[in-house]
């Protein structure tokens, strides 16, 4: 059996079905998820969207310029900025568009969208639903595509990324359910995959966030770019490391070390508790690393204070993170402090792409986390990664509509029948292994990612860290799934997506190992200085003969934003 | 002081693949670290004990509904359940009801989507959108809010003893998200869409036990959205039956 479509998407979280919703009525389009579309880890995001609409009494004078110069700047000069500027001004057409489709955002008395302040952001831009928006954006998105019939593949996951002689033609899929291998053969694919937060062993991701897109498709011979740049949120609770959103400072929560002192005061004393990401989990980390954080059986942590905010607003901006804290550590905001720790949460790098989410190779696009366009450079923005995946997913449709008219594109069956044919081999070599579970391979690597290449680097723990990568690689060529069962086998498809894990994590780690200098959310303690020089350029890796990922580099496209320094 | 205690984890085992074994309870015991969830503890089980157990799980923060099941006899989310919230050192974990069972704790969701579909799960306008915002007053906006909760977890399908004898039956969930959508100041389908659940299928189906607002991990309550849709059937019954003695 060989399925055919004009466009396949892999990833049903919000870019996979913006970009759907767009291509439906004049394409075949199919979506392949590896969970219900409802379940992908974009109904996880909380605080925002961003989009100068101006509606708040505070910021009536923003403009997408304003914004796009916020995100540049936050980006530590990496963004592209012809990206940057093309997203912020697609963001209010965006915005309006989700609440037309019904997206139901939180109001302000003259009945516009609500929009509030988030780190990073000069004007409060960021309009959100609540402390839900992620949820309310998919659900929306889900929702339209339902209108609209969209196909979905549920629950098949994608086991590789066929190409051939720099085209792709689909990809090789995965029935979770009925435990069959199966190839789809496609005109154009996209990649709308999501990050790789599950390869850091303290992350804020959904478990299904493995960054196995991003590496599938280095492995396809797909550029993937800027992999050394990974933002480590603020505030994850300690134990569980679940999000809790900036919203929570955006509405005015305090950071407090043991000494009861809003100590980011002494890192960004302007900007306070909203300076961007990357400065606010460096300064909580220097606080833990020099003794003033607090212990718990769960580790050393901060105190995210809300209890000044008050009953009333905790209750009507930020209740589903009462609702976390009171479910998963039994603290209620209202009359406690929240213990927090920085924690990974977003890939800025990924699968390189321009701004119309094509790759170098012809016929395969990517959208959303898994792509890097890039817009978010060294740091991303708060409310800039959701605004980011409906925009290019909209982009990539439209990109793929004007591929798919000017271009006679055919199928090419033959290239994926023999590339299922592989795929059955490795199958059963995975079930035949008789070396360790994948889950020992699987935390040790995470362990030593949230150890080695976390907040604070430096060569000699990255050089480890590529080391104990390598010996993770030459172990997992034995590594032993449990049951040769094919259907509903979590561990197999665990163990599938390991290998590109590993992938990942390498590019990073090498990524790191390369950038002799701090900037944005890479901090270097051997050289704790941006070098724009030599290093205002974006790092490409490719995977080499050997295995090893080989690295170049990429000019920063500058418009009209000269580099300065980032003080908040 | 981290303590461990051993806690016995007895789960439904089931493979619809092989239909003539029956379904039986297999035990598990494992050492649980206070502050794990029951979810924390699956994944332990399936990677450390049972590579073959089959769950589905995603978020592991009651946001993404994949998780739903029954433990110790109740309908929750394993990921936001604490282990030590139990008085027993022993959990019983057993797939949602009223589904079939694909495997172990996974069940066949389909049925609970194809209700989903069946109330126009979207905003319906008739006006063309405005060049900004259609406005919509705070008031307006948080008539909707507990509806716009709902994570689709099924938990309330499962729970729904209508369910259970009537398949046919809508249930709960697809009511509370047709009640979000008439609810809407923005949409525009009209009273006369509630035709097609004027009926024991739909609206009239309801036993209004409140299963289905005990079951649900985010406190919405699907009877009150059931009791308010009827209350708009009987009004328009009642003006049709005036309108008819006028003439």
């Amino acid at each position: 059996m060989m399925l055919h479509h004009d466009v396949l998407i892999v990833g049903g979280g919000l870019a996979g079905l913006r970009a759907a919703v767009g291509l439906s009525k004049k394409y075949d389009v199919a979506i392949v998820s590896k969970v219900h579309p409802i379940r992908s880890h974009s109904i996880a995001a909380q605080g925002g969207i961003n989009a100068s609409l101006a509606n708040n009494p505070d910021g009536r004078d923003d403009t997408c310029e304003k914004h796009a110069f916020d995100t540049i700047k936050g980006s530590d000069y990496l963004a592209d900025q012809h990206s940057v500027e093309i997203m912020c001004k697609e963001a209010s057409e965006i915005v309006y568009e989700m609440e037309h489709w019904g997206c139901p955002f939180s109001r302000f008395p003259d009945g516009t969208i609500a929009q509030r302040p988030f780190g990073g952001g000069g004007y409060p831009r960021t309009c959100y639903s609540t402390d839900i928006t992620g949820h309310v954006l998919l659900n929306t998105l889900y929702e339209r595509a339902v209108s609209k019939r969209i196909k979905f593949y549920q629950e098949w996951y994608i086991v590789a990324l066929v190409t051939d002689n720099g085209r792709c033609g689909g990809v090789i899929a995965f029935d979770l359910v009925r435990g069959k291998i199966i190839p789809i053969a496609a005109k154009t694919t996209l990649f709308a995959t999501g990050g790789y937060g599950r390869v850091y062993f303290h992350s804020t991701n959904a478990l299904i966030n493995t960054g196995s897109g991003i590496g599938m498709a280095y492995k396809a011979q797909v550029p993937i770019k800027d992999m050394e740049f990974v933002q480590f949120h603020p505030t994850g609770l300690i134990g569980t490391n679940i999000l809790m959103t900036e919203a929570c400072r955006g509405e005015g929560g305090y950071l407090l070390n043991n000494k009861n002192e809003r100590f980011m005061e002494k890192y960004a004393p302007k900007a306070m508790e909203l300076a961007p990401r990357d400065i606010v989990s460096r300064s909580i980390q220097t606080e833990i690393e020099e003794g003033r954080s607090f212990e718990h059986a769960l580790g050393k942590y901060i105190k995210l204070d809300l209890r000044h905010l008050g009953e009333k607003k905790i209750l009507s901006k930020l209740p589903g993170i009462r609702k976390i804290c009171i479910d998963f550590i039994g603290i209620d905001p209202i009359i406690e402090p929240i213990p927090i720790m920085p924690c990974q949460h977003y890939s800025m790098g990924g699968i390189d792409t321009n701004e119309k989410c094509e790759t170098e190779m012809k016929g395969f696009y990517a959208a959303g986390e898994c792509a890097c366009v890039s817009v978010h450079g060294a740091n991303r923005l708060g409310g800039n990664s959701l605004l980011e995946t409906i925009v290019f997913g909209k982009l990539a449709g439209l990109a793929i509509d004007e591929y798919l008219t000017n271009n006679d594109v055919k199928a090419d069956e033959k290239i994926v029948q023999d590339r299922k044919d592989e795929i059955e081999k490795k199958i059963i070599r995975l079930v035949s292994g008789s070396g360790e579970k994948p889950f020992i391979l699987q935390t040790e690597l995470a362990k030593t990612m949230s150890r080695n290449v976390g907040i604070f680097r430096k060569k000699e723990e990255i050089v480890e860290a590529i080391n104990n990568i390598i010996n993770i690689k030459e172990r997992y060529r034995n590594v032993c799934v449990s049951s040769p069962s094919r259907h509903m086998n979590y561990e197999l498809m665990n163990t599938i997506e390991l290998e590109y894990m590993l992938e990942v994590a390498h590019t990073i780690a090498v990524g790191a190992h390369q950038r002799e200098e701090s900037r944005g959310s890479h901090y270097r303690r051997d050289f704790t200085k941006r070098d724009d020089t030599q290093w205002m350029k974006h790092t490409i890796a490719r995977i080499g003969e050997g295995g090893g990922p080989v690295i170049t580099s990429k000019e920063v496209t500058i418009t009209q934003y000269q580099p300065m320094e980032r003080i908040y | 002081m981290i303590t461990k205690d051993t806690y016995t984890f007895k789960i439904l085992r089931y493979d619809a693949k092989a239909p003539d074994e029956k379904p039986e309870f297999q035990l598990y015991r494992i050492k649980v670290i206070p502050g794990l969830t029951v979810l924390a503890m699956l994944i332990r089980i399936r990677d450390e004990i049972d590579g073959t157990l089959s769950f589905r799980s995603s978020c592991r923060s009651a946001v993404c509904g994949s998780c739903a099941m029954v433990i110790n006899g109740k309908i929750d989310l394993a990921c936001r359940t604490q282990v030590a919230f139990f008085e027993s050192n022993t959990i019983i974990l057993e797939p949602l009801p009223n589904m079939d069972i694909i495997k172990d704790l996974v069940v066949d969701m389909e049925p609970f989507w194809d209700m989903y579909e069946k109330v126009q799960p979207y905003l319906i306008r008739k006006t063309p959108d405005p060049g900004k915002e259609i406005t919509q007053s705070e008031e307006e906006r948080s008539r909707i809010d507990q509806f716009v909760n709902c994570i689709l977890c099924a938990s309330c399908y499962g729970a729904c003893p209508v369910v259970s004898r009537n398949p046919e039956y809508i249930g709960p969930a697809a009511l509370a998200k047709l009640e979000r959508f008439i609810l809407d100041s923005r949409d525009e389908r009209g009273a006369g869409f509630l035709k097609t659940m004027n009926n024991e299928k739909g609206l009239w189906g309801c036993d209004t036990v409140l299963r289905c607002i005990d079951a649900c991990p985010k406190d919405v309550r699907p009877t009150d959205a059931i009791v308010e849709l009827r209350k708009i059937l009987i009004k328009e019954k009642m003006k049709q039956l005036f309108d008819k003695e006028g003439r």
